[in-house]
């Protein structure tokens, strides 16, 4: 049952992970605000009694994309910025326009739906053999796209990143 | 007469022939020009003599084919064998043959020789033709043919600037009377309903045809033809002109055939012709023997001398067909023709051999130098006066005076007549007398030589025919009179010495006689000046003689009223189809130019411009919106957020 | 005092807006996707949210559509990386807004 109490502060870290991550400097800095934002998001679901969604999250996002993002940071050197230079892309107001249009747009709607003033059900219980059954039945098939999907990803990622034999032709910007 | 009729077309067609292949050959080649000219004309020859012995008894039979259809009526054309045509076919084509014989010594000199003997076969077919034409359709073709070959012939020294001057003036006075002449067969057609002549009892003259009160003016049209082919005044003046084509050329056309084709013209239509278009036709003959006796009296050049002497002789034909018939007229055609012939050639020896000399004052003492063309010459001079008993002009001469004498309407052309035939002695001997006696007045007289013999045998032919023609018309033995209007012709003597037959020869002999001495008398001594200072009489009457040499003005007059006129209303003509007709052309090209830039205007600007336009905005919209793609993927991701919003709104509010 | 469902939507809607703003604005390529991982994540918990008050929770359709969406942002983030370190090695730049060339 989740709880208010409870919820505020995984929210405020979350979100103000999230906010860290994009507006910081330095990138090592933002992947690991990045870090804490999943991790409050985890903690969000563990909250939501999603327990295997909530430590899947932990392993893979905090465990692997967040370390992946850093490895990624360090490989192109993007972690040291020059003092002076631009963080941002030129306009960036149309950017920040465009988000908070759409997060208005999707606040007004889910402020004025009625529907949504539900409670939760007493208990919700969510066995990692009921998702196993799950996975093993009615999903399969997803299943085995995802499988599928995660040996193409592999496969795709160490071709795309491999690096090349030397050519003649120059590098073009 | 059936088994000659079938070969008569080939009397006009050999020469036609032979003018056709001549005109194809090169100017080199003389010999076969000559041959076939030569060769054709004694082909046709032939055929004339057969012809002609086959109407020795009379008699007519025809040839008719039809040319055309038109609708329901048809146009026929046709041959027709009778004396009168016979007759003539053998005049023409005996005088051509030996006029063709002559012309190879007069022309030989001649770098055009190939042209000119192509041009005499073709006027020699024309010629024929129309002697033997059955049809006045027919006749008018060969008419114009022979008008036609003419003009060739007159200008044949075309870069002589008279001579082309010349040729036009013949061809357009003649067109002024083949316009009347026109005019009367298409009246006659229009009345009679045939142009044939003699079509077993159809024809226009087989005495069937009713023509009413047209038939004084329809012969009158006709003979308008005559009077400008045959140079009866007014329209004379061509004639004189003439002579600036080759002496053959006068001899022939101008002389002896072309026009004399007038006074057949009348001969033929003789039953058409009424007694009140008779008399106009007598009178036109008289005054025009008269009129161009007294020009002939003042003029100084050697053939217009004999020119104006044709004119006045054809003056006479008319005078003997209107007064007299057929047979007067036809008789002093074809004894004129012989001593014309003979005068004209004999001119031409003389000016060839006082090396292209004209004038008469510039000759003299000729008799000597060149004896036979002095003898052929004078026996034609004689023959032309009138002496008598010898020579063919007097019977034929004297057939003529005889019938006006006995005119029932008046005696005045009778009495023309006569002063005629002194003032005609009187120029001939003027000219014989300058031409011949005297001292030479040039170096040119004094070396003149006498002509090849290839130009004196046909002189002597025609001295011969000169003499022995007249002997085929006496009263004594009227042979040419009974051939062409039948009945039997009887040897009598005793008809020479009737009262009034007599008493006309008497008178005319004695004129003839009295202008003889008068002429001998005033020109037959040698002069103490040239005769271009001391003419005798210009001396006496230089007004008068003046007045004549000019020819009355006649030309002047012409030149002055007529030819002014047509001169304006040519100007006239050509300043409207300049102006008007050419302005309104040149208005409808205009609008047509018009036309044509406005539509270029349109559819360059309007329509190129117009997808010009339409492709440039779609270019110019393209270009602008891919400036949209600058390459920054945050800006695509922008956009889609942007739009993602906008869907989200439409969907929002749409479905509420 | 259970929170109510309009609250983790409204923390799933803030998120997803972060994310967003980060993926529209920041020059580097990385943090781009950084940003769309957080969009996804925001997703999912909108997704478990839904699930936890939907009213039958025994069908754990929410638990299992988030669950796949986390091995294909997984899979996803590989990749994108792949492409920012091949990018970085033709261009040598990590920076989006100095790779133009696909302009139009």
């Amino acid at each position: 049952m989740p709880n208010e109490l409870a919820f505020l502060p995984c929210a405020v870290v979350t979100l103000a992970g999230a906010v860290a991550a994009m507006m910081l400097r330095n990138l090592v800095h933002c992947a690991l605000c990045a870090a804490g934002a999943f991790a409050g998001l985890a903690a969000l679901y563990l909250q939501l009694d999603a327990q295997f969604a909530g430590f899947a999250q932990l392993l893979v996002y905090v465990g692997a994309v967040a370390i992946l993002i850093v490895f990624t940071i360090i490989l192109t050197r993007g972690a040291d910025l020059r003092p002076g230079a631009a963080a941002t892309s030129p306009a960036p107001w149309v950017g920040l326009l465009a988000a908070g249009l759409v997060v208005a747009c999707l606040i007004g709607c889910l402020v004025s739906s009625p529907s949504l003033n539900r409670l939760p059900a007493a208990t919700a219980d969510a066995p990692v053999k009921s998702i196993g059954e799950q996975l093993m039945n009615q999903y399969v098939m997803p299943l085995e796209a995802i499988g599928l999907l995660l040996t193409a990803a592999l496969l795709g990622a160490v071709v795309i990143a491999l690096r090349e034999p030397p050519k003649s032709e120059p590098p073009t910007r | 007469m059936a088994s000659i009729i079938a070969y008569l077309w080939l009397i006009p067609t050999a020469p036609l022939l032979a003018a056709g292949v001549a005109a194809l050959l090169p100017r080199g080649r003389r010999g076969l020009s000559a041959g076939l000219a030569i060769g054709a004309i004694s082909l046709s020859l032939v055929v004339s003599c057969a012809a002609f012995w086959a109407t020795l008894h009379g008699g007519r039979a025809t040839i008719n084919f039809r040319w055309f259809d038109y609708g329901s009526t048809s146009v026929a054309l046709g041959l027709v064998l009778d004396p009168l045509g016979a007759i003539m076919a053998v005049m023409v084509s005996l005088v051509s043959l030996l006029i063709f014989i002559y012309s190879l010594g007069y022309m030989a000199k001649d770098e055009n020789f190939t042209r000119f003997f192509c041009f005499l076969a073709l006027f020699a077919a024309a010629m024929l033709g129309l002697v033997i034409a059955n049809s006045l359709l027919l006749f008018f073709m060969c008419w114009e043919l022979v008008g036609l070959a003419s003009y060739l012939l007159i200008g044949f020294w075309f870069q002589k600037p008279s001579a082309a001057a010349a040729a036009k003036k013949a061809f357009i006075v003649t067109r002024i009377g083949d316009l009347g002449f026109f005019v009367g067969m298409l009246w006659l057609y229009a009345k009679a309903g045939t142009l044939v002549f003699y079509d077993g009892g159809h024809g226009c003259l087989d005495g069937g045809v009713v023509l009413g009160a047209a038939a004084t003016t329809i012969s009158l049209l006709i003979f308008c033809g005559a009077v400008g082919k045959s140079g009866q005044i007014p329209l004379h003046v061509w004639l004189p002109d003439a002579m600036e084509g080759p002496t053959p050329v006068s001899a022939l056309i101008h002389a002896a055939t072309m026009v004399a084709a007038g006074v057949f013209l009348i001969a033929r239509v003789y039953p058409l012709m009424t007694p009140e278009a008779l008399q106009v036709v007598t009178w036109v003959g008289a005054l025009t023997a008269v009129f161009a006796a007294c020009i002939a009296v003042a003029q100084n050049d050697i053939k217009r001398i004999l020119a104006y002497s044709t004119v006045s002789q054809l003056g006479y034909m008319m005078m003997g067909l209107g007064a007299g018939g057929v047979a007067v007229g036809m008789f002093h055609l074809t004894t004129h023709a012989c001593f014309k012939a003979l005068l004209f050639l004999g001119a031409g020896s003389v000016i060839h051999g006082c090396h292209e000399e004209q004038d008469i004052r510039n000759m003299g003492g000729l008799r000597k130098r060149m004896p036979v063309t002095f003898a052929v010459y004078a026996v034609g001079m004689m023959a032309l006066c009138g002496v008598p008993l010898f020579f063919s002009g007097f019977w034929s001469k004297d057939a003529i005076l005889d019938a006006t004498h006995h005119w029932s309407v008046s005696q005045a052309p009778f009495y023309l007549g006569l002063l005629g035939a002194f003032l005609t002695a009187f120029y001939m001997t003027r000219q014989v007398c300058v031409v011949f006696f005297g001292k030479p007045a040039t170096g040119a007289a004094e070396r003149a030589h006498e002509s090849p013999s290839v130009m004196t045998v046909p002189l002597l032919i025609l001295a011969f025919l000169a003499v022995v023609a007249g002997f085929l018309g006496t009263p004594a033995w009227p042979w040419f009179k009974c051939y062409l209007e039948g009945g039997q012709a009887g040897f009598d003597l005793s008809k020479l010495v009737e009262e009034h037959q007599l008493r006309v020869m008497l008178l005319s002999t004695s004129l003839v006689a009295a202008a003889i001495f008068l002429g001998g008398w005033l020109y037959g001594r040698a002069p103490a000046r040239p005769w271009r200072e001391s003419d005798p009489l210009e001396a006496a009457q230089p007004a008068v003689f003046a007045l004549l040499r000019h020819k009355f003005y006649v030309d002047e007059f012409y030149d002055a009223t007529i030819v002014r006129l047509t001169a304006a209303f040519a100007k006239f003509s050509d300043w409207l189809d300049r102006a008007v007709w050419g302005g309104a052309v040149k208005a409808v090209c205009w609008v047509a130019l018009v036309l044509a830039r406005f539509s270029r205007g349109t559819d360059e600007t309007v329509v190129n411009g117009g997808f010009d336009i339409g492709t440039e905005t779609v270019r110019g919209s393209g270009e602008w919106v891919s400036r949209w793609q600058n390459g920054q993927v945050q800006r695509y991701l922008r956009v889609i957020a942007l739009a993602f919003c906008g869907l989200l709104l439409v969907l929002l509010w749409g479905s509420q | 005092m259970t929170t109510p469902l309009v609250h983790y939507l409204i923390l799933a809607a803030l998120l997803f807006g972060v994310g967003l703003a980060g993926a529209l604005t920041r020059r580097n390529a990385v943090l781009v996707l950084l940003g769309v991982e957080l969009m996804l994540n925001a997703a999912n918990l909108n997704f478990i949210a839904f699930w936890r008050f939907g009213p039958h929770p025994e069908n754990l359709t929410g638990v299992m559509v988030a669950l796949f969406v986390i091995a294909i942002g997984a899979a996803e983030a590989a990749i994108g990386l792949a492409l920012v370190i091949a990018l970085y090695r033709h261009c040598r730049t990590a920076q989006l807004d100095r790779v133009a060339s696909l302009k139009g």
